[in-house]
């Protein structure tokens, strides 16, 4: 925020078109009054109760520093809003042809990683500049949610996923961005990995480009594994999976890291690939909810075993960054998580990561031993653009900057090849220097993209109405799959049986797929 | 408005005493202007208060009877009371009214039992009492959210918080304090920042205690107990009813701490923490049932105003109470 409104003062100054500072002097001003008028109330309660005795006046003249201290306080926080006012209406100015677009993004590493690169695109286009909005994760998706479906259009360009794209795109909410992409024959759409492309496409359009892309896989440490006698396949089963944790398992190195707390895109985006892969659904076809069906508990029960017996010890509360962090320091032997970690590990834990090995998303029933389909998920970070914003074309030009080869090639030269975004395009995948840098993993993500399945995520036999794999996509689901994953995060803290967890999760979804209309 | 029917009877009283003559030429204004001079200062205030607290209230009440959703185009439109039964009949508003009360309570009872304490030690004097004064208050200067960050990662944080520390001294490795014991590390942040709330306020009582009362009590023989529950504890009652008051009515509202620490989760429902605040928060932001949320909304505040209704009017006798005895 502070960081953003920074960038907006200085943008504003080089534009030169505010180069008097009255209006700071005037909100000055208010505060010294206010000051003041702070200052003459606490002297006028000082006196007041001084009449009484003379402990309390002592007492009273320290209350009234108190007071004048908040007012100072108060005063401070008042400048800054006006200030915050100032430089917000400064910034929708436009003036000497420059243009501010403000984009709406996610913060994590990669989003970061642009920020900081951005002069390169100023440099390319210096008629536009970029006000970024950095959020996390739900806070984004909530303001963003809250911006485009009210049509407030704060902002010119949003960053959402392949959860949204469609359903929004089927709203109407969205712009197609087909036709300004496929007339600009340098962005070639068609370098674009198909899954990633398809699973931003509605109706033949597509409806945002993607940032970065990835699945899921298994990250191993080899040394611990060779020392207790062990090898992992390239394509493991979670059955060979939870009996390599149970032996390299130590009090001071997990077995595996595990993500455990609530967040439907956090413990239930890695649960939802188990139950895949288990046999199990969110719903039937008749849209009746599937989570007391027998693959479902097995695979949550199996889940929440493996935590408590070879997971890490604070799991409820872990998700992908802590994860990441143990892992990188040694302190759990296994991860099962995102492709997009294998190019931190290797940059920020360069020695664990020369140590890491990669395997595909862990498949198979453990319980009945049955095989299963491929259970890697499908994640994209993509950017759209909101019907009805302004600016559009300039917007433009800076999705497909984020998203192009020229960027990618220009990240390599900054982060190193392995550091840049991932899972997006063929080019970075034929690349050698790419081939070279991350040689290790980028096959396996590569694939595991190639593989994944959104269309249909579980079993091909077990018939669904609904598309997505490590989600439902349809609108409703982010507050079911909300209520779902603070169950799980009950069951795997203890404070509730798998069962408990499973019935009360059951009861949310009918309600949930009854108010939508889908359940009769 | 009801006041302008109250003026004219009011209006001529002077009347029967003056000529007219007089009341509309002599130099004093008109009652009527007089009435209007002393409002007139108070009608910007007046009139911000109903801009910003009763107009987004109706526009609360308003959406309250639609069936807007926003991920549903065309839902915006009227629907009755469909929002409110929708709301009444979710076993999570139900279980949301249980987690409020039982927040609030062991919050405010707490900080009151511990506020108290700290008002007495501090009512004493010794040597650095203002740095420790300084250093009791605080808590309650820090946002919320910053709180629940601090508690979050220095205190309950995972592998390196300090409640993990001292509890492996006796050989208890690795608890997930906020998974495990979601409304209590809710409660001890809420504690945590009221504490010194309700020790500015009983000390603010211990101070106005009358020297002379407790110079007889102790001319009379009484010990440092007799003096507190005979002399201080009846004095004190009225400032401990209104920080008991004044601290239920923030607490009720927390929203910052569990959105930080919990998200609403926690217990054997995954949902020992979401309060009516964070229902509601969740109902606009998850749920984009803006509908459904502004319906929480009013059930909310009715049942708010009935209740501060009562403990006002609880309140005001004991006041009256204390009064007529002293």
């Amino acid at each position: 925020m502070k960081r953003s409104l920074k960038r907006e003062a200085e943008v504003s100054r080089s534009s030169g078109a505010f180069g008097d500072p009255n209006p700071m002097a005037d909100s000055t001003r208010v505060t010294i009054e206010r000051g003041e008028g702070m200052h003459k109330l606490s002297r006028g309660l000082a006196s007041d109760a001084s009449h009484k005795t003379g402990r309390s006046s002592a007492i009273s003249r320290r209350r009234a520093r108190l007071v004048l201290l908040g007012g100072a306080v108060a005063a401070i926080a008042g400048v800054g809003g006006i200030y915050a006012g100032f430089a917000q209406a400064k910034s929708s100015t436009k003036s000497t042809n420059v243009v501010t677009i403000k984009i709406a993004i996610e913060s994590n590493t990669n989003m970061l990683n642009i920020e900081n690169e951005i002069s390169e695109f100023y440099k390319l286009y210096p008629g536009i500049r970029v006000d970024f909005d950095t959020l996390n994760e739900n806070n984004e998706r909530a303001l963003v949610e809250t911006d485009v479906s009210t049509h407030a259009n704060e902002f010119n360009a949003v960053m959402i996923s392949n959860y949204e794209t469609p359903i929004w795109a089927k709203n109407g909410w969205l712009v197609n961005l087909t036709p300004a992409l496929t007339a600009d024959t340098s962005y070639d759409v068609n370098d674009l990995l198909t899954p990633i492309k398809d699973a931003l496409t509605y109706n033949g359009g597509l409806y945002s480009v993607p940032f970065y892309g990835e699945s899921s896989m298994l990250y191993y440490r080899k040394s611990i594994l060779k020392a207790a006698g062990v090898t992992m396949p390239l394509h493991p089963t979670w059955k060979q999976v939870a009996a390599i944790a149970a032996k390299i398992n130590t009090p001071s190195v997990a077995g595996i890291c595990l993500r455990g707390i609530n967040g439907w895109g956090d413990n239930l985006a890695v649960m939802d690939t188990i139950v895949n892969t288990f046999g199990g659904s969110w719903f039937n076809d008749k849209w009746q909810p599937q989570l007391t069906s027998t693959p479902d508990e097995q695979a949550w029960n199996f889940y929440v075993k493996l935590i408590k017996a070879d997971g890490e010890s604070g799991a409820s509360q872990d998700n992908f960054p802590q994860c990441e962090t143990l892992y990188g320091e040694g302190k759990a032997a296994m991860w099962y998580d995102a492709t997009v970690a294998a190019g931190l590990i290797t940059t920020t834990y360069p020695k664990v990561g020369a140590d890491t090995g990669y395997a595909y998303a862990p498949t198979g029933n453990a319980t009945t031993g049955a095989p299963g389909v491929h259970s890697g998920w499908l994640y994209t970070w993509s950017l759209s653009i909101p019907k009805g914003v302004g600016d559009q074309a300039q917007t433009l030009k800076f999705l497909e900057w984020a998203t192009s080869k020229q960027y990618l090639d220009y990240s390599a030269t900054k982060l190193g090849w392995a550091n840049i975004n991932p899972g997006t395009r063929y080019s970075t995948y034929s690349n050698p220097n790419y081939q070279k840098a991350a040689a290790a993993f980028y096959k396996v993500t590569l694939n595991s993209i190639n593989t994944a399945t959104p269309s249909h995520a579980t079993d091909p036999n077990v018939a669904i109405p609904y598309a997505g794999v490590q989600f439902v996509d349809e609108p409703w689901f982010i507050n079911l799959g909300n209520d779902v994953s603070n169950e799980l995060e009950s069951a795997i803290a203890g404070t509730e049986t798998v069962s408990q967890a499973l019935a009360a999760s059951q009861a949310d979804a009918k309600a949930a797929v009854t108010s939508a209309g889908l359940l009769k | 408005m009801s006041m302008s029917d109250a003026l004219p009877p009011v209006q001529n009283l002077p009347a029967a005493h003056h000529s007219p003559v007089s009341r509309r030429q002599g130099s004093r204004p008109s009652a009527r202007r007089t009435a209007w001079i002393r409002r007139l200062p108070l009608l910007p205030a007046l009139i911000y208060m109903i801009v910003v607290t009763q107009v987004p209230f109706l526009v609360t009440v308003w959406y309250s009877f639609r069936g807007w959703n926003s991920q549903v185009p065309g839902s915006n439109k009227f629907v009755g009371f469909k929002s409110y039964s929708a709301v009444l009949s979710d076993p999570m508003f139900r279980s949301a009214a249980v987690v409020t009360v039982e927040m609030t309570a062991s919050a405010v009872i707490l900080s009151m039992l511990l506020g108290t304490s700290l008002a007495i030690l501090i009512n004493r004097k010794f040597r650095g009492r203002g740095i420790v004064r300084t250093m009791l208050i605080t808590p309650f200067l820090v946002i919320p959210v910053a709180t629940g960050l601090l508690f979050q990662t220095t205190i309950y944080g995972n592998y390196f918080g300090i409640l993990d520390w001292i509890v492996g001294w006796f050989g208890i490795s690795q608890v997930t304090w906020v998974s495990t014991f979601a409304l209590p590390s809710v409660v001890a942040v809420l504690v945590w920042e009221w504490t010194p709330f309700m020790m500015l306020i009983v000390l603010a009582g211990l101070q106005s205690e009358s020297l002379e009362a407790l110079e007889a009590a102790r001319v009379d023989g009484a010990n440092a107990f007799q003096t507190f529950v005979s002399i201080t504890f009846p004095h004190l009652r009225r400032y401990i009813e209104l920080g008991l008051l004044l601290g239920s009515i923030y607490i009720v509202q927390t929203f910052g701490e569990i959105f930080i620490l919990t998200q609403g989760a926690g217990g054997s429902n995954g949902a020992a923490t979401t309060n009516f605040a964070y229902y509601i928060y969740k109902q606009v932001y998850n749920a984009f049932n803006y509908s459904q949320g502004s319906a929480a909304g009013v059930i909310v505040v009715i049942a708010t105003e009935i209740v501060a209704a009562f403990t006002l009017r609880l309140l005001s006798g004991l006041f009256q109470a204390a009064e007529s005895m002293s």
